[in-house]
């Protein structure tokens, strides 16, 4: 790419450049602000999906909904003992009433908690590994003492909205991929058309000896420029919409939302763009005119 | 002295038209000074495109420094272009490059730095007459200046051949002279000249310059001599 660059300063006069006069930076400014978001999108949400997939596979919550409250309180205390006692089990832990109120009061109402509705009680249960058999293990625990009580795996009703955040994650690298195309593509018109503007100086330093890969290397140098403009003016303008983004999910204070972070790696990914960009549209570029340039002699 | 161009039974066709040049034979001895005369339509501009390598044959053999131009590989002719100087009739001048530039041009196609370059074509604008104007733009330059540098263009890297599409048609009398100087001078250094002209005029001021004919697209050689000079009939 580098080398893409290095053209001596006589040979850089052979095209005239105006490097801002063309709406190529600019268009592929565009691009690269569209493809970076995509790509950040699409880095977090898989983040998300992951985290959540982690948290959720290993949980459990076992639901005592004994009505005699006296019953389910020795339930909750022998499942709790017993729970803590099983190899497969990281934590057991009940949920404390006055959160379970908490949680409910919006629906009922504080008078319907206090006039002795009949309340199930709960216990969050954290295995230290993903499986089946360690699921069964518990499910034979809870219908030893308490027949009557539910084993949830919180996996399956958040999986939905898991899938969706699957789903997303495609979809954004879905949207990398055609931008990535469609820059290519817009890459491929630049040269062309920049090929017809200068038809008549390439047909004299073809007569005059130039070789294709010299000609080429001409466009490719003024494209790769341009690219590497557009590329970093798109990530700059990216990352103040993200950081803006970041801002307003921050003030949410959505647990999920603030899983959905890039990680080093996929910061790294979203700097490395502009210069993927720029690779892709120098080798764009290159193909392009050394395919035109095959069809004159 | 050598063969350099050699064509046999050369043809050329645009499209599915009639055939611009049919049958054309000749050689060219490495050092020779031709004159190609015809009149307008004769197929002059044409026999120079596939001489300067900007046309392949539609039939025949054309050599080239003892290579075999028709299935010569592509991607190998521009070294072989590059020992051809060309001065086109409608110049084809770089609009954006200055004067100093576009005569630069041969020796920076062929790798030259341009501390090998700024001295040669100093001293290329000055015979040429153009030293004041190096720095100009071709469409500041009056007909007759944009002609010189087309000329100064063709010959500064020494070409082995210099194929000129009416060289002179631009300029007045006395540079007209001075240019026929300068090619007469390449000459006599061993570069190969071909000059199409319709100025018979000009015939005249080269002694030793050979004339070749065209006629609708037919080269006129009733003695064959152009088919096989003396030299090539003595070996």
């Amino acid at each position: 790419m580098i080398s893409a660059l290095r053209v001596s300063a006589a040979d850089r006069r052979l095209l005239p450049e105006g490097r801002m006069a063309g709406p190529m930076p600019w268009v592929i400014a565009i691009m690269m602000f569209l493809t970076i978001l995509a790509a950040a999108a699409g880095i977090a949400l898989a983040g998300s999906a992951r985290t959540l997939g982690q948290d959720l596979d290993a949980r459990l919550t076992v639901q005592l909904s004994e009505p005699n409250p006296g019953l389910r309180e020795v339930q909750t205390r022998e499942m709790l003992v017993g729970l803590k006692r099983l190899a497969a089990v990281k934590t057991a832990q009940a949920v404390p009433e006055a959160q379970l109120n908490a949680l409910l009061a919006p629906w009922l109402g504080n008078e319907a908690l206090n006039n002795d509705l009949p309340m199930p009680a709960l216990i969050d249960v954290e295995l230290k590994r993903t499986g089946a058999d360690d699921i069964a293990v518990v499910r034979e625990l809870v219908a030893m003492i308490a027949p009557a009580a539910r084993v949830d795996q919180q996996a399956k009703w958040l999986q939905p909205l898991a899938d969706l955040l699957k789903s997303l994650t495609w979809l954004a690298l879905g949207l990398v991929t055609l931008m990535t195309i469609a820059s290519s593509a817009a890459v491929v018109l630049a040269a062309r058309a920049a090929l017809n503007t200068h038809r008549a100086t390439i047909d004299v330093l073809h007569l005059l000896g130039s070789s294709d890969n010299q000609i080429a290397g001409l466009f490719q140098r003024r494209i790769a420029l341009d690219a590497l403009f557009g590329g970093f003016a798109g990530l700059l303008l990216a990352l103040v919409v993200m950081l803006l983004i970041g801002e307003r999910m921050r003030a949410l204070g959505s647990e999920l939302l603030g899983s959905a972070s890039l990680g080093w790696g996929g910061w790294a990914l979203l700097f490395l763009l502009p210069l993927i960009g720029v690779a892709l549209s120098t080798v764009s570029a290159r193909i392009t005119v050394l395919r035109a340039l095959r069809q004159i002699l | 002295m050598a063969t350099i161009v050699q064509f046999e039974n050369v043809g050329l066709r645009y499209g599915m038209g009639t055939e611009t040049l049919s049958d054309v034979s000749f050689s060219l001895t490495k050092g020779g000074f031709y004159f190609l005369t015809g009149a307008s339509g004769a197929g002059k501009t044409s026999l120079l495109k596939l001489l300067y390598l900007a046309q392949r044959p539609s039939r025949g053999l054309i050599r080239l420094f003892n290579e075999d131009m028709v299935t010569f590989p592509r991607e190998k002719l521009p070294l072989f272009r590059r020992r051809i100087g060309v001065v086109f009739q409608d110049f084809r001048l770089v609009p954006h490059l200055s004067a100093f530039d576009n005569i630069a041009l041969p020796l920076r196609v062929a790798g030259n730095d341009d501390r090998d370059i700024e001295k040669p074509v100093s001293e290329m604008l000055a015979w040429v007459g153009l030293s004041n104007r190096a720095s100009a733009r071709p469409a500041t330059l009056s007909g007759g200046e944009q002609q010189r540098v087309a000329i100064a263009r063709a010959v500064i890297a020494r070409p082995d051949i210099l194929v000129a599409d009416e060289p002179t048609g631009n300029v007045d009398p006395e540079m007209a002279a001075r240019l026929l100087y300068l090619f007469d001078g390449l000459n006599k250094l061993g570069t190969t000249v071909v000059v199409a002209t319709h100025d018979l005029h000009l015939l005249s001021r080269i002694g030793n310059a050979t004339m070749m004919r065209l006629d609708a697209g037919r080269l006129l050689d009733p003695t064959g001599a152009l088919r096989h000079p003396p030299q090539m009939r003595e070996a």
